[in-house]
Parts: structure tokens; C-alpha cells; sequence
């Protein structure tokens, strides 16, 4: 019946969400581009990192890209990593190596906080 | 055209610290123009809407200017001339009346701290022909050794920029709170600026009027925005003492007041753009407004003290009318 295709049952719909909400963990956990390196992307936006706790393989590279009116930074609170001041539109890129916590925040507006979570390799 | 009071006495009644016989002072506070002014009561910001005009009074008294958060070289949508409404702020400045006796700027002279624009800023804010007493705010310390407000604008200061003057019996302390700030943190004076001032204050009498100004809000207007300075408290509480203390600082874009006890504290306009009123956009980035709205928006204060008088009085002067 046509009825059933235009209405998807809610097991269906449930299914599908499953399935986009895979489809977005494994892009948040970055994709491999053609060389083969594992890159990502934090987008700064309304004075917040998002995604603000970010998953990903080690050797990941992560580029944080500015998109808001107003500069910012993106310092580690370890002082392993810290961009200079980005305008509208700049980027900051930092390749995580090692498994751990790098937590970081934005040196101007210190209220903006976020951290890369490096996991360890299975097997490892 | 008469002196109006503000809002300011009974946000002073309602923290219930404020002794009756200096409400009379209160009515010193008032704001002028077509913009908005916003209050703190109990902690709750509000707008009060629009006041009259002070009438300027008197002749043994003191009255500078304060303009802030200049953000020269910004050019995106809220506002694409900033250079502009700054040219404009100081028009205003030279048609005052009465010449103020100097200036002081609340830091975010410069947009993004490159040369070329301390070097507008310097050269539009010169057309005032007035001294400028500058503290730094955030955006003037985004040059990779950090340097170029110091050289420009540090000289004779100590630490990131902090230093004090006196002038017509009141004493002034321009201090920094914009450098060495903390993950999760608000804004920052450290303990080398406490310390300082500490001593800075300590030959003073409880009876010298004094003035403070620093970039981002020393009292907490809304944390979740970074609006304030986690160790302005302590700050405060070196100047418990003093009977008439007037807190001005800028950061926020809008025209906030509140009173505590002997302390009136005031945030200035922008001269660039306005920020949204705290907790009513997603973030406090620039606020986009329809043009003919905007320099309703902006615009600059004068700062009167009069003699006798507890309050300074503080009027605001939008970039309209």
C-alpha cells in the first residue's frame, strides 16, 4: 500500500536514525583523506567550540576554523598547542599523536572551553 | 529639561545598603540620548528606558570624557565602518560645550592590534586634541609578543599596563584585567596588580574620590558570557574605605549601572557596535541592527565630579541626534 510508504513506521524511522547518527559518529571520529591522514574539523561558532569534547585516532589532524565576527584563539591549557589570534574564517591546525585528554580554551574570552580526546589504538 | 533620576536609587534601596542620606547623590546618575539604558536590580539587568538630558551645573568641578571599545579595523556586518562612527564619536567630543579636561579609553582601541590600525585610531582619536588616559582591553594584546599597546600606549605604566593619576583632588587607577586569563575563567588582575594596589591606595584618604577603569567589568554582570573579572572583588574590597567610588569600564557594548554601597559602577557604549543585552542572543557577538538603528547604539560619556558631591555624575551621549 501506498499508505505505508509515505508513513514509515516509527521501527523505520527509529532505524534510520540509527543509522545517520552512525554515519555522524564515524565523521566526527574523523575521515581519511587521499594521503591517508586522518583530519577533522571544530568549527568556532557563537563563542563555542563545537563539537566542544571531540573523539579521534591518534595521529588525527584537527583544524579548528574561526566563523564568527570576533576573534579567537584556541590555546591548550598545557601550552602543547596555541594559535595566534583568528580572524573570520582563519584556521589553526594541531596533528594529536598520543592518546590523552587535551583539554583548551579560548585565551580571549576564557569561558569558551574544549578538549580533544585522543583514543588509544585497539590491540595497544 | 531637568535632572532626572535614574534607576540607580532604587536598585541601591533594593541591596539595602545604601544609607538614605546619599540617595539625594543618586540623582546625579542619570544617561541621555535616544539609546536604552539597562540597570542591575537584585542582579537582574533591565532596561529603564529613556531619560532626559542632565543639566550641567556648576563651576568647581571636574568633567572628562570616556569612550571605549573603538575596535578599529572591524568591518563585518554590524557594523563595516567602524573607523567611521569613531569619527563621528569624536565630532561629538569637539562640539561639547565645555572642553573635558582629558579622556580616558576603555581598551579595544584596535580590532585585531595591527599597526595600521593603533595608527587610525590614534590619529582620529587625536583630532580630540585632548589627553587620553588608555587601559588595554583584549583585543589590543592579539600581536604575537605583544608589544605594540605597550609601546604605543605603556609607557610610565607598570606590569601588563596598570599605573594611577590624580587630577582635581580625585585619583585615578586605570587598571588591566585582560592578560594572563584562566580556562573557564572571567577576567584577570593577578596579585602583582593587587598588590600594587594595594600600596597604590594606602596613602590615600578615606575621603579622596576615586575613580577606577579597566576594560572588562570588575563586578560579574553574566558570567556564562565572560562578563566580569574573578578577582574584582578583592579589588573592591581595597576600596571599601573610600566614600565615593566610580568604577567605569567597557567590554560589553551597552550601557549598564549599578550601585553598591559607596560604589557606582558604569559600563560605557562602543563606539563601533552594540553587543546584545546578556542572555538574550545565543552569544554576545556583534549585534546586527537595522542601520538607521545602530548609532543610537554607540556613543561615548562624560564623567562630571562636583565638589561636596558623593556620585559622579555620568551622562551618556549616543552617536545620535
Amino acid at each position: 500500500m501506498g499508505d505505508v510508504m509515505i508513513k514509515p513506521s516509527l521501527s523505520t524511522i527509529a532505524l534510520r536514525l540509527v543509522f545517520a547518527l552512525a554515519i555522524a559518529g564515524w565523521v566526527s571520529l574523523g575521515a581519511r583523506s587521499s594521503a591517508g591522514i586522518a583530519e577533522t574539523t571544530v568549527k568556532i561558532e557563537n563563542f563555542t567550540f563545537d563539537p566542544p569534547r571531540l573523539l579521534v585516532k591518534p595521529g588525527t589532524m584537527v583544524t579548528w576554523i574561526n566563523e564568527d565576527d570576533i576573534p579567537h584563539t584556541v590555546t591548550s591549557t598545557t601550552k602543547l598547542f596555541r594559535s595566534k589570534a583568528l580572524d573570520s574564517d582563519d584556521r589553526f591546525s594541531f596533528k594529536f599523536s598520543a592518546p590523552g585528554v587535551y583539554e583548551y580554551f579560548c585565551s580571549l574570552h576564557p569561558h569558551m572551553k574544549g578538549a580533544i580526546v585522543v583514543e588509544a589504538e585497539q590491540g595497544k | 529639561m531637568g535632572t532626572n533620576i535614574g534607576n540607580g536609587s532604587r536598585s541601591a534601596a533594593e541591596t539595602g545598603v545604601e544609607r538614605p542620606s546619599r540617595r539625594k547623590v543618586l540623582e546625579c546618575m542619570t544617561w541621555a540620548g535616544t539609546g536604552v539604558l539597562w540597570t542591575i536590580a537584585a542582579g537582574v539587568p533591565r532596561s529603564v528606558g529613556l531619560i532626559e538630558e542632565a543639566k550641567a551645573q556648576g563651576s568647581d568641578s571636574l568633567t572628562f570624557l570616556q569612550i571605549s571599545d573603538s575596535h578599529v579595523g572591524f568591518n563585518k556586518p554590524a557594523n563595516p565602518n567602524a573607523i567611521g562612527t569613531l569619527e563621528e564619536a569624536i565630532g561629538k567630543v569637539k562640539a561639547l560645550p565645555a572642553k573635558p579636561a582629558f579622556m580616558i579609553h576603555t581598551g579595544d582601541i584596535s580590532h585585531l592590534s595591527k599597526p595600521e590600525e593603533f595608527d587610525d585610531a590614534d590619529r582620529v582619536i587625536g583630532d580630540a586634541r585632548l589627553d587620553v588616559h588608555y587601559v588595554p582591553g583584549e583585543h589590543d594584546f592579539l600581536d604575537e609578543e605583544q608589544k605594540l599597546y605597550r609601546e604605543r600606549y605603556g609607557r610610565g605604566t607598570k606590569g601588563a599596563g596598570w599605573y594611577s593619576f590624580d587630577a582635581n583632588g580625585v585619583h585615578f587607577v586605570g587598571l588591566v584585567n585582560v592578560v594572563d586569563l584562566k580556562a573557564g575563567g572571567l577576567g584577570n588582575l593577578g596579585t602583582e596588580q593587587l598588590a600594587w594596589l594595594e600600596n597604590d591606595l594606602q596613602s590615600r584618604s578615606a575621603s579622596t574620590p576615586i575613580v577606577v577603569f579597566a576594560h572588562i567589568p570588575l563586578w560579574i554582570v553574566y558570567p556564562q558570557w565572560g562578563w566580569g573579572t574573578d578577582d574584582g572583588a578583592r579589588a573592591l574590597e581595597l576600596l571599601k574605605r573610600f566614600g565615593s567610588v566610580t568604577v567605569l569600564n567597557g567590554h560589553i557594548h551597552q550601557v549598564m549601572q549599578k550601585i553598591e554601597g559607596n560604589v557606582a559602577f558604569h559600563t560605557a557604549s562602543s563606539t563601533a557596535f552594540p553587543q546584545p543585552a546578556p542572555g538574550s542572543a545565543p552569544s554576545p557577538g556583534p549585534l546586527k541592527v537595522a542601520d538607521d538603528k545602530l548609532r543610537a547604539l554607540l556613543g561615548i560619556s562624560s564623567v562630571k565630579f562636583v565638589r561636596g558631591d558623593q556620585r559622579l555624575a555620568i551622562i551618556d551621549h549616543s552617536l545620535q541626534s
